[in-house]
């Protein structure tokens, strides 16, 4: 039988990558439930809080994104809808040409990643930044996140101080503390550069339109202390409805993401400058992007689409830490890459990803972990029951039929001839078992000895001498 | 529910269960219908072939008495996985109703049985797999309890505790080389203090991680949680 790609994805890893992404994922788990337990005498409570918040927002999303973007214009943003990755990417343009920008800083932001910015513009001959350090780090190797959190986490820092040396930022040196030392010194010259800056957004409350950005490095700040221009690139989905919810939400993302009470930077930005708020870009854009993000809503899984991207979900899975992010072959990788990229894929996109909701054991721990508590098993089931009725060939592999079991099954008393029958298959070799997905089994586990009828003769037995006691 | 691996694999699972409930004053009916759960297809994503077979297994099991599954996973199939593929069938009250009435066996003897105690004793050293369909259920306290109440039973540390074992169902043969990655890591967890045995109430679990050490050359103990149970009975002359 055929592997799936992920495993065999996970079957080459470099052994370094593979013990780089479950270091970096294991401190994750460990730092979240100290600080979780130690903060809340019920983090499970508040989980499901934050859940309930964010799945009435998605019910009522027609209603919030209409109050938020009334809200950010009154506030003085100029509010733009994308309905796709390239209308969203048009809008951009269109704001730096009029800008006259060459240089955009940008932080962190896996919008930006999901709709392919950095190369689109580079191509325009824009000089794209990415100024978080992971991404910076990753701009420099032409390389991609592979966790929304900690976009390097597939790294060591000896590949990143040669990835240094390689740039000409300096002779070997692959203390971190060095390293970050020269990334800051070399981008605090971009930053003066830079005419527009770039960001994500974490959230956005619509009773007030104000929207959140977090940070470790400062780096969107710094960004937006030297930009005349700040477009702020954000999902339909990203919206709470009033500012208080802001508090649930903040409590469980640095908690759920990094271990921390709070990131070091949280900015709250409610518009560009004014008079009440004389620092800051005069000019503020928020871009709302759906690219199928209505669709997922509109899908039996729209649950996918409470995520506030904390990453606990791939900290804490058994498959993402033996394959790493790439092996999703998408923007959002893990659990929730799982469920959400073949959704957000389209129509076109998704028999290629259709296979990513088979690469789980279903063990439950992303929901167990989740600060929304988005039922991901149940998701990855119901995106596996899809891809079985619309026919997606990539789901299938290695998925043995279930035409001759269900038959059986159904059977009851061929089942247990059946069973009885299996009994035959004792002391055969592994390789010449007449069924395909017991050969399967053996190659890297032995069989238990048959004993089909077995239990059922004892039990005849057993009620008869009972009856007979009676 | 003597489940379809007790019933190809691990009779004595089955056997002790009804002589534990026996015990423990339950009479014990056996539904001859009865085959799979369903759960294989199920967790495949052949939902179709799922509600066809767990449709014949709530019938073998019509009536109203609670069914007793010496298996968390067929267990929770039952009570949750069956209301996800049928919720959008006209007999999902129906398999609302199995669900209802459907018990994991440790969960059963301690919160529907009220059991405080097992009379029993059994001297080992026991490393206890949680598995993973019972998360959040009442099943890992109540084996937790019962185990520590026998006689001479040690319940060791284990490192990694929420770690799956990487069996899954078809997972373990669609990715053979993460499904026994996981295996390994969770064999070394499970092993940490060494134990004298390693229990779990899932044989399908210990099948695949068993499975995976005999293959490389080495073997330890494992049982379901309710053989411990009964030879503990058994021991103090109980049962």
């Amino acid at each position: 039988m055929k592997h799936q790609e992920i495993d065999t994805f996970s079957e080459v890893l470099a052994a370094d990558v593979k013990e780089a992404v479950r270091a970096g994922s294991a401190s994750g788990v460990s730092k979240r439930r100290e600080i979780l337990a130690a903060d809340f005498p019920d983090a499970n409570a508040i989980r499901e809080l934050a859940g309930q918040i964010k799945q009435h927002t998605l019910e009522h999303l027609d209603t919030y994104l209409e109050q938020a973007e009334q809200k950010m214009r009154a506030n003085g943003i100029q509010v733009h809808f994308a309905w796709d990755g390239n209308s969203a990417k048009e809008q951009i343009l269109e704001i730096i040409q009029q800008r006259k920008a060459r240089t955009i800083c940008k932080s962190k932001s896996m919008a930006s990643e999901e709709i392919e910015l950095n190369d689109f513009l580079t191509e325009k001959g824009y000089d794209m930044v990415e100024t978080d350090l992971g991404e910076f780090i990753l701009q420099l190797d032409e390389d991609h996140p592979s966790h929304v959190v900690k976009p390097i986490i597939h790294k060591n820092r000896r590949q990143i101080a040669k990835t240094f040396e390689k740039h000409g930022l300096g002779e070997y040196n692959d203390e971190p503390e060095v390293i970050t030392q020269r990334a800051r010194k070399h981008l605090r010259q971009k930053y003066l550069q830079g005419e527009v800056t770039m960001t994500g957004g974490n959230f956005i409350s619509a009773e007030s339109g104000r929207m959140v950005i977090v940070t470790n490095e400062g780096n969107s700040r710094f960004g937006l202390a030297g930009a005349k221009c700040h477009i702020a690139l954000i999902g339909i989905e990203k919206l709470v409805p009033t500012d208080r919810d802001l508090g649930v939400m903040l409590n469980l993302l640095g908690r759920s993401a990094t271990g921390q009470q709070l990131t070091v930077y949280t900015e709250f930005i409610s518009g560009p400058r004014s008079e009440s708020q004389p620092e800051g870009p005069e000019e503020m854009h928020v871009i709302l992007f759906n690219n199928n993000r209505t669709e997922v809503l509109a899908s039996d899984c729209r649950e996918i689409l409470r995520c506030i991207r904390c990453g606990a979900c791939m900290n804490v899975c058994p498959v993402y830490r033996q394959s790493s992010g790439h092996a999703y072959r998408s923007v959002y990788p893990g659990p929730l890459g799982a469920v959400l990229s073949p959704l957000l894929a389209g129509k076109a996109g998704y028999p290629e990803l259709a296979d990513l909701p088979k690469a789980s054991s279903l063990c439950g721990a992303c929901q167990e972990v989740c600060p929304v508590n988005i039922p991901i098993p149940d998701l990855l089931l119901r995106l596996r029951n899809k891809a079985k009725t619309e026919h997606a060939d990539k789901a299938a592999i290695g998925t043995p039929d279930m035409t001759l079991w269900s038959e059986l099954a159904t059977h009851p008393k061929v089942w247990r001839t059946a069973m009885k029958s299996a009994n035959l298959l004792n002391g055969l070799p592994y390789d010449m078992m007449p069924i395909a997905p017991l050969r399967a089994w053996t190659r890297q586990r032995t069989l238990p000895k048959w004993q089909g009828g077995k239990f059922r003769n004892w039990m005849k037995e057993h009620q008869k001498e009972r009856n007979h006691e009676r | 529910m003597s489940t379809c691996l007790c019933d190809a694999f691990f009779d004595d699972v089955a056997r002790a269960t009804v002589e534990v409930l026996e015990f423990f004053g339950c009479t014990v009916d056996f539904p001859e219908n009865q085959t799979c759960c369903g759960q294989p297809a199920f967790n495949g994503g052949d939902w179709k072939a799922a509600r066809t077979v767990a449709r014949h297994q709530a019938h073998a099991f019509a009536g109203d008495q609670p069914v007793i599954v010496p298996s968390g996973s067929c267990a929770a199939m039952v009570f949750h996985g069956n209301l996800l593929a049928f919720e959008k069938e006209t007999d999902l009250p129906e398999m609302e109703d199995f669900a209802r009435r459907t018990w994991e066996l440790c969960d059963f003897l301690v919160n529907g049985l009220g059991v405080e105690a097992i009379p029993g004793r059994y001297q080992a050293k026991v490393a206890v797999h949680n598995s993973c369909h019972t998360r959040g259920s009442g099943t890992g306290a109540a084996m937790d309890k019962l185990l520590r109440s026998i006689d001479g039973v040690e319940v060791v540390k284990i490192g990694e505790p929420e770690q799956c074992c990487g069996f899954g169902g078809t997972f373990s043969v669609a990715f053979p080389n993460i499904s026994s990655s996981m295996g390994k890591i969770k064999i070394e967890n499970l092993q940490q203090e060494k134990p004298d045995l390693v229990v779990s109430g899932d044989m399908s679990c210990l099948m695949h991680m068993r499975g995976l050490a005999q293959k490389a050359g080495v073997d330890y103990n494992a049982q379901h949680v309710v053989q411990l149970i009964r030879d503990a009975l058994r021991n103090e002359g109980a049962l």
